[in-house]
């Protein structure tokens, strides 16, 4: 197992947000983490990353970590372009003021290929648009080759086809036997891609195979509220109410949903 | 042609601005402004105390400074309100001009700390000035990449283990070093401009991070070398042109930026 969570519970304060959430994932899983605002996603991610202590249960990782975070606010006049960004991701915990050797620049320079950044490599980072800079995240997240790799809500602002790309991009990352997990207030655009998936609701976590989970009465049950899962053109939706509505673009629905 | 005297603030001024200019793009890049208006105000006291008990300036500068760097953190922590953020900096003020009033040489003494007296420097401050002017950027260099990454994100420094409190400190110390050495210089009151002024200029010019670096270093170079010799032409005080130049700098790239049409940069005012 390259993940491995048991019996974790985190409070802040006296409140608790997670409460005995256990999963594991094999190498190379897929695993969506979803749930609504405010159900503890970020807070499961740090505990995992060791930014926040559990009050019970433990995290066992395998290997290194990377890691988008959720928010990331970066002026638009820092003198940080895309590259240097990814270059940090390799070497940025080193002492010393010497300029990348050959073999790092290259090393960069694949990655952001390998994202399909290139384009705006020599752009800096405050200046990209929310996907390109979700794209040069992943990069800095993957360039020192972790094991895992974590992504807080990478797909929040971002409009289909941009989530589309980045979901394909994730899922040859997955393919490479990097565990990925991923969070998300709405399933949808991760239904082609995850294998598993942890459900977070009132502290709780519900895990398994995507197919346990996604069907209608495990999750109306999550929800407490009537989920529809819907087949059209050979793919899954999980739509709130009734399944003769065509509410299937509506994202906002499902993740308003407490 | 040119007097010892005018060696020694060559050479002082020179070792302020390659300090400063360093610090300042530390101080841009991770927001620290505040810290930079603030520690040299926190340094005049130790001065003043120093002048008051007869004592080395530089060592009551350097003690008085790092006591601004816990007074920093500490406001920091608490999250005080911007008031009393304010009366603490001008309640530090106060206990400097006290000082300087105890020790009889009011005036001269609030002048020179307050606005800077770059030729009254001795041979005396060369030493000290050296090694404040090494150790700095020695220091800012080899921290450059934690520094920086920890700058663009907390979160992402300490995925790559770098622990975000101590280099906090470790900067705020740095710089309280870069503005006692400064401050005799350029004066409590324009620190801040020989700091920010050429390095945000830099920031806008280049996009690279040690591009920037070296152009922040290269322009408050510039800016001290011809702060002086205005000043030695003039004979106005060098702290004048210091704070004009250090506004101009930081003013010209963003007039030229908006005043252009900027394919690159959408939303850059
Ligand atoms: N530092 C903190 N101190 C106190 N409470 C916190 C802290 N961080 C989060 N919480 C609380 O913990 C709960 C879970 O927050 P968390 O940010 O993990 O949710 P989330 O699922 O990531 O939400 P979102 O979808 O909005 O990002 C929330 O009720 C929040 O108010
Ligand atoms: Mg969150």
């Amino acid at each position: 197992m390259s993940l491995t969570v048991t019996n974790l519970t985190v409070r802040y304060g006296g409140r608790e947000v997670l409460r005995d959430v256990g999963f594991a994932l094999e190498p190379g899983a897929f695993c969506g983490l979803i749930g609504a605002n405010g159900s503890g996603k970020t807070t499961l991610l740090r505990t995992i990353l060791g930014f926040e202590t559990p009050s019970a249960g433990r995290v066992e990782r395998d290997g290194t970590v990377g890691y988008v975070p959720q928010k990331l606010q970066i002026a638009a006049d820092m003198p940080v372009r895309a590259r240097d960004l990814v270059a940090l991701g390799l070497d940025g915990h080193r002492l010393g003021f010497s300029w990348p050797s050959a073999g790092r620049r290259r090393r960069v320079e694949e990655m952001l290929a390998s994202v399909d950044a290139l384009a705006f490599a020599d752009q800096r980072v405050g200046e990209l648009s929310g996907g390109q800079l979700q794209r040069v995240l992943i990069a800095h997240a993957l360039v020192s080759g972790p094991k895992l790799l974590l992504l807080d809500e990478p797909l929040a602002n971002l409009d289909l086809r941009a989530a589309a790309e980045i979901v394909a991009l994730l899922k040859r990352v997955a393919g490479q036997g990097v565990t990925v997990l991923i969070s998300a207030h709405d399933m949808n655009p991760l239904l082609g891609a995850m294998d598993r998936l942890v459900y977070l609701a009132n502290g709780r976590a519900a895990s398994g195979r995507t197919e346990q989970v996604v069907r209608t009465e495990v999750l109306s049950e999550l929800y407490g509220y009537h989920i529809d899962v819907i087949r059209v053109h050979g793919r899954i939706l999980v739509v709130a109410g009734n399944a003769e509505a065509h509410h299937h673009h509506d994202h906002d629905h499902v993740a308003a949903i407490p | 042609m040119f007097a010892p005297y005018l060696l020694n603030a060559w050479v002082v001024a020179s070792l302020v601005a390659v300090a400063s200019g360093c610090a300042g793009f530390f101080v841009v890049c991770r927001r620290e402004s505040f810290a930079a208006h603030a520690l040299p105000m926190a340094a005049f006291p130790g001065a003043a105390a120093a002048a008051l008990f007869g004592l080395g300036q530089v060592y009551g500068l350097v003690v008085a400074a790092l006591g601004g760097v816990a007074l920093l953190l500490w406001l920091k922590r608490g999250q005080r309100s911007d008031a009393a953020t304010a009366l603490l900096l001008v309640a530090l003020l106060a206990l400097g001009s006290l000082f300087l009033s105890l020790s009889g040489r009011y005036a001269d003494s609030v002048y020179a700390l307050l606005f800077g007296q770059i030729f009254a420097v001795g041979p005396g401050d060369v030493l000290p000035a050296l090694v404040l002017g090494l150790a700095v950027p020695a220091v800012l260099l080899s921290g450059f990449r934690p520094l920086l990454l920890s700058a663009l994100s907390p979160d992402l420094a300490m995925v790559r283990g770098i622990g975000c409190t101590r280099i906090e400190i470790l900067f705020l110390s740095v710089l309280a070093l870069a503005a006692a050495l400064a401050l005799p210089v350029t004066g409590a009151l324009l620190v801040f401009s020989l700091m920010t002024g050429p390095a945000s200029a830099a920031c806008i010019m280049v996009r690279s991070p040690r591009a920037a670096l070296a152009l922040s270093v290269a322009l408050a170079l510039a800016l001290i070398w011809q702060a002086l010799a205005l000043s030695y032409l003039t004979s106005w005080p060098a702290g004048f042109f210091t704070g004009v130049l250090a506004a101009l700098l930081y003013l010209a790239p963003r007039i030229w930026r908006t005043a252009r049409p900027a394919p690159r940069s959408p939303g850059l005012a």
